[in-house]
């Protein structure tokens, strides 16, 4: 059964130009233990879902339509007590540079048991055992529990984040642009650390990226978002290694790699819509070079198709 | 020199004073310790090559990148530019060649001046450096830079604010404006890392194509490898203030030498999901700062191979292929 299912969720910005339809209408359900991709530019509407599942969405903002079931019960229905309740406990979210989200003026081992005390009864010494016992999770040493987050370096903070984020053993661990901002050998070591405590602590997680590899090294099944709609959805190798969609066949095309011969890489002409006047029809069509008549009136739906899931008029 | 060297950079250095002791940040205290930002740099730019500079954040490749342009007067060293050295020269005397050593920025969002139209950008530069001597050919030569840097129709684009652009748009315009220079090398720090995974592409083909077309040189700076190896014909590699390797793209790609590169790649994620990610063979962090004179290599202490010899002497380079040098003290005992 599924943990996490989104069904036709929208989330529109009203803003005075008319509706930004952030995320227009998408659907997708991630299993138990699950590492779930959501790849896409910025601007596709990849981290407004995060904020979605969350409950974070604030005006202009809101959610129009769908459901978010989590475990049974719908996300969006729930009042804000009820949702305070699932916040770090059940779900928890490690947001895009979130080096920044430490509180300065307050030690990281107060900042884990803030949350542990929010949300369990147990007494101050137990939850700073359990600070100490997050910090050595993550591989830092446990003396450091009474320092501040600037006499950490950038990716310490971020394990800090993931000390945090999972100090109450959630379910569901929301990672959003998990490494944007970090050195390379930096983002491995996290990379690491992350599958070490997901396997741990039987974690289910949605990791939102831009960067193919990152996803390719993580994630079982993956979505491709394109302006507020999912254009496919798939296990990762089947999407990576056979790719039906054109727009995720461009963007494996124009990504590089270290590894083989070097071999030259296409671009995608031209530059995401904008989502308060999205093309016609399908909204990658103006970007597409197999894009024919019906493609400019008619908005594809997603069908199943060798196993993948795909909103093309192309794709037999 | 060579004829085909372009730009000489030796022993070049800029190190910044740390003040310590009250009332620091007013500038009083004593200038006791240094960070040592670029330590001893050297290496030649050739015409029509690109050169990629790879490495972590702080190793000092940004600071590098404006010293060579004077945009910061760098510690010690020599920068030779077409036979030319440029440490030294007034404000004046350095004018001309201003003109000829360009940059890229990271940030296009930041770097245009977001109340000046995009002809009025590309306008700034042509009248600074006295290229048109009327209207019509200045006119001319913002129409011809922007369909080089495939901003077509021109017209469509030129009273447009950057508000309206997207970002690829924007570092193109930037490009452009570099372009009506006609400059003999540009040094583009990260042009890359704030766009779109689908334009990014379009826009290191275009560097290319200026390289391929107009002969220009390109100093890459970046931290992503895989970037750099699409584009460059060589590849630097810095850690902490210095150039550890430094050789032919594909030689550094497929045979690293030292440790540090051998850890970059192995670090690079790799965007095919069958092949599993490999094991990085160093622990730890680069360290905050380096502001001990230190005599030894800079990566011994996160080296899996280091020994005492690394503790007591500075590595020098050795030439471990056609082209391909190495600093390090236990590859070079090996090769003699």
């Amino acid at each position: 059964m599924a943990l996490l299912e989104i069904e036709n969720l929208k989330v529109y910005f009203f803003t005075r130009k008319g509706p930004a339809k952030a995320v227009d209408g998408i659907s997708f359900k991630v299993a138990g233990n699950e590492t779930f991709g959501l790849i896409g530019e910025s601007g596709c509407g990849k981290t407004t879902v995060a904020m979605a599942i969350m409950r974070f969405v604030k005006p202009p903002g809101r959610i129009v339509d769908g459901r978010v079931s989590f475990d049974g019960s719908d996300l969006v229905a729930l009042n804000a007590e009820g949702i305070r309740g699932l916040r770090g406990k059940a779900i928890s979210i490690i947001r895009q540079e979130a080096q920044n989200a430490l509180n300065p003026v307050m030690s990281i081992g107060k900042q884990i048991t803030e949350i542990i005390l929010e949300h369990e009864k147990v007494s101050k010494d137990t939850a700073w055992a359990r600070a100490k016992r997050q910090l050595s999770l993550v591989g830092i040493s446990e003396q450091r529990v009474k320092d501040y987050p600037h006499e950490f370096s950038g990716g310490m903070k971020q394990r800090a984040m993931v000390a945090i984020a999972t100090a109450c053993q959630p379910r569901f661990l929301i990672l959003d642009e998990p490494t944007t901002g970090l050195d390379v050998i930096v983002q491995r070591q996290l990379l690491e650390s992350i599958n070490e405590l997901k396997t741990k602590l039987h974690l289910t997680s949605l990791l939102i990226s831009h960067d193919l590899s990152v996803i390719a090294e993580t994630c079982d099944r993956v979505a491709v978002m394109y302006a507020g709609k999912i254009v496919e959805e798939a296990q990762t190798v089947s999407l990576y290694k056979n790719p039906l969609h054109p727009y995720s066949k461009a963007l494996i095309g124009a990504f590089p790699s270290l590894k083989g011969t070097k071999r030259k890489l296409k671009s995608i002409p031209g530059a995401p819509p904008l989502l308060i006047d999205p093309p016609a029809g399908c909204r990658f069509q103006p970007r597409c070079n197999y894009a024919t008549q019906i493609c400019t009136s008619v908005d594809p739906e997603i069908r199943e198709r060798d196993g993948h899931r795909v909103a093309c008029h192309l794709v037999e | 020199m060579q004829n085909d060297d372009l730009l000489r950079i030796e022993h070049l250095k800029k190190y910044f004073p740390v003040r310590k002791g009250f009332l620091s940040s007013a500038g009083a205290g004593k200038k006791s310790d240094y960070v040592r930002a670029v330590d001893d740099i050297s290496f030649t730019l050739k015409k029509r090559e690109i050169l990629g500079f790879v490495g972590e954040s702080g190793c000092g490749k940004s600071t590098m990148s404006r010293t060579i342009l004077r945009l910061i007067e760098p510690t010690g060293g020599r920068i030779i530019f077409k036979g030319t050295e440029v440490i030294g020269l007034s404000k004046r005397q350095f004018k001309p060649l201003r003109g000829k050593m360009q940059m890229i920025f990271q940030d296009p969002f930041g770097s245009l001046n977001p109340r000046r139209t995009v002809a009025d950008t590309m306008r700034q530069t042509i009248r600074i450096h006295r290229l048109a001597s009327n209207r019509e050919e200045e006119a001319s030569l913002i129409h011809r830079a922007l369909e080089e840097v495939e901003l077509k129709p021109a017209e469509q684009y030129w009273d447009k604010y950057p508000a309206l652009l997207s970002g690829g748009q924007l570092q193109r315009v930037s490009i452009g404006r570099v372009l009506v220079l006609q400059p003999s090398f540009v040094i583009a720090d990260e042009p890359i890392s704030m766009l779109d995974v689908s334009v990014r592409i379009g826009i290191l083909d275009l560097l290319l194509r200026m390289r391929d077309k107009f002969g220009i040189s390109f100093i890459y700076i970046t931290h992503d490898l895989v970037t750099a190896r699409y584009i460059c014909d060589r590849i630097a590699i810095m850690y902490l203030g210095k150039i550890v390797e430094i050789g032919p793209a594909e030689n550094i790609v497929h045979q690293p030498q030292h440790p540090y590169t051998q850890a970059l790649i192995a670090a690079v994620p790799d965007p095919d999901p069958t092949v599993e990610a490999s094991q990085l063979p160093i622990k730890g962090y680069v360290p905050m700062t380096t502001a001990q004179d230190l005599q030894s290599c800079r990566f011994f202490p996160r080296c899996p191979y280091a020994e005492n010899g690394c503790r007591a002497e500075l590595p020098t380079m050795t030439e471990v292929g056609e082209g391909h040098f190495v600093a390090c003290t236990k590859i070079a005992s090996q090769t003699v």
